[in-house]
């Protein structure tokens, strides 16, 4: 269930190449796990830039001094999200919360790794957080492209039993990617469980080392979406059923965490010749 | 005073005269979390054709000036999973169902017509003959008056005599109320006017374009006019035949120039992307804004731009 709110921006923060958005307003956080997201409004009510602009959640919290809030991490890529990060402190914004299905969680205490790229990390404090509540030990690999565009390091080091970072250009720590670390941090801290969040490809490379060593990963998605409720059909990928059959599902609403084996993902971006429905011939 | 905010599209009765737009509403679900999809005049459901079908690769959207483009390519699970599923939901949630229909050939509308005749939850059929996102541009059948025409009467045929039945246009055409004339005289009690206009982006980078079906249908803000205007030509040459308005409708005023123009009932599309609650809203501001303009009735103002034309 999704709250439609009319919600205070009470902070806005730069953070290396990020903005750091805090956002008030009755209900905001109403039901909100680790891994759902929010869509966001962009402009007036006669913006040219009609659709909403989705975001990981990075935090929620439903009693705080200034009412309910909701935390979100934007990094500024197009007009849309120029505009949020523009946005002034008291500005009124319409935010869409929680949507999608959140990260599950071990029902017994497990070794998990939490591994993200860029501003993916965006909900793993949060994430590790409820992990360590239920009595899972916490790895975390961060990896970007640049020392700039890693977010929440601090947080982040602070919470995990064993934590590593990965840059592109070897700014700061390891150099190479999240994906060159997991081996040995997977066999120092006996991982069990996998979570990541980040770009396709370091998704599928994450999604290929978890399955490799026969551990279940959850990945978080990022597919370009219109509505982010369902109703659209914009946001789909291949995603194998529980009855083997590969269907093309929304990431809004079946995901945006799919287990890592069950997606697709060399054939995103294509409808896989044996999906439900796929074109006989000559394509739809 | 609250005006009387019922209509009609020829034999289907609304209580209120906002519906969702085919495609943007799926089957109605969805969008009950943000308002009660039973206060406004109906859900028009995402076209269902007959058999599953995957519907195109991603990307499947890109946003352009008030407006986007869509390339889904008629995504859906196939009329039997619908009416097991979806019909069955929204009769029991007691919502007014126009079911949107989509075949790859005549002989397919029949067949989805036939299924769900007498079925107690259809409240109207919308025929799609339309859809712009289809491999086979032969295939939008209202691109011609004759293809167009055999689609309706071959739906016509298949479901009870009492069904209403729109016809869904396609404003890319050299003449669309000639469309209009040859559906009505087919046996369409009326048209949803209008589907997408076909359009293309090109990615700056690698200089191709951006939806995986190469081409898309847009939608939004930016067609407003375009439909605003078809409406008015069919009301100006059939002035009785409903109309069921669309295009870009974003708030009430909007919707009230399609009703002014000829609609008899508008649907939301696009809108609900930006804003799930549009529906319901755009239908109070619309009501309110009839009200303020001192008429007692929708039925009031659908036409009066019409109003000293010959």
């Amino acid at each position: 269930m999704a709250n439609q709110v009319k919600a205070r921006l009470i902070s806005n923060k730069k953070v290396g190449s990020y903005h750091h958005l805090i956002f008030a307003g009755d209900g905001i956080a109403t039901g909100v796990r680790p891994g759902h997201f929010a869509a966001v409004a962009v402009g007036d009510e006669n913006s040219p830039m009609i659709l909403r602009r989705a975001f990981s959640i990075h935090k929620a919290a439903e009693i705080t001094s200034r009412g309910s809030t909701l935390e979100l991490i934007v990094a500024a890529h197009g007009p849309g999200t120029s505009w949020l990060v523009a946005q002034q402190e008291g500005a009124i914004i319409d935010v869409v919360a929680p949507l999608g299905k959140p990260f599950a969680l071990p029902k017994t205490p497990a070794n998990c790794l939490l591994v993200a790229g860029g501003y993916g990390s965006a909900p793993m404090v949060y994430l590790a957080q409820e992990l360590i509540a239920r009595g899972c030990k916490v790895d975390i690999i961060f990896g970007a492209g640049t020392e700039s565009k890693l977010f929440d390091v601090l947080e982040a080091k602070r919470l995990a039993r064993y934590f590593e970072i990965t840059t592109d250009d070897g700014s700061v720590g390891t150099e190479g990617r999240v994906s060159t670390a997991m081996p040995a941090m997977m066999a120092k801290g006996e991982t069990e469980a996998i979570y990541a969040c980040g770009p396709m490809p370091m998704l599928q490379s994450v999604a290929d080392l978890a399955s490799k060593s026969n551990i279940i990963s959850q990945c978080a998605v990022e597919e370009s979406m219109a509505c982010g409720i369902g109703v659209c059909m914009t946001c789909v990928l291949p995603v194998i059923g529980d009855d083997g059959i590969t269907r093309m599902v929304r990431s809004c609403t079946d995901g945006p965490v799919f287990r890592g084996d069950k997606v697709r993902w060399d054939e995103i971006g294509t409808v896989p010749a044996d999906c439900l429905g796929a074109p006989k011939s000559g394509g739809h | 005073m609250a005006i009387d905010s019922a209509t009609s599209l020829a034999k289907l009765n609304l209580i209120a005269p906002v519906l969702t737009a085919s495609g943007c509403a799926a089957a109605g679900k969805e969008l009950d979390q943000f308002f009660d999809i039973t206060k406004i005049g109906g859900i028009v459901t995402k076209s269902i054709m007959l058999e599953a079908r995957s519907g195109r690769p991603t990307p499947r959207m890109a946003e352009t000036p008030s407006g986007m483009l869509n390339s889904i390519g008629l995504q859906g699970p196939g009329i039997d999973s619908f009416i097991e599923k979806d019909l069955a939901w929204l009769h029991e949630r007691g919502v007014t169902t126009i079911v949107s229909i989509a075949g790859n050939n005549i002989e397919e509308f029949g067949r989805l017509a036939s299924k769900l005749r007498d079925h107690p939850a259809v409240a109207a059929i919308e025929i799609n003959i339309s859809c712009p996102n289809v491999a086979n541009r032969g295939l939008v059948f209202a691109c011609n008056t004759e293809s167009a025409a055999d689609v309706v009467s071959v739906v016509r045929r298949n479901v009870s005599p009492g069904m209403p039945l729109l016809a869904k246009l396609s404003p890319d055409v050299t003449d669309i109320v000639e469309i209009a004339q040859s559906v009505k005289a087919a046996g369409a009690d009326g048209v949803s006017v209008i589907n997408t206009l076909l359009g293309m982006v090109i990615d700056q980078k690698t200089l191709r374009p951006v939806l995986g079906g190469r081409t898309g249908g847009l939608s939004g803000p930016a067609i407003r006019p375009v439909a605003l205007r078809c409406v008015f030509q069919i009301h100006a040459a059939m002035p009785s035949f409903p109309i069921l308005g669309m295009g870009g409708i974003r708030n009430g005023k909007d919707a009230l120039e399609f009703i002014a123009a000829g609609a008899s009932a508008i649907s939301v599309g696009t809108a609900t992307f930006g804003d799930p609650s549009a529906p319901m809203r755009i239908q109070n501001e619309l009501l309110q804004d009839i009200e303020n303009h001192g008429f007692e009735s929708v039925s009031d103002v659908i036409g009066v731009a019409h109003k000293g034309d010959n």
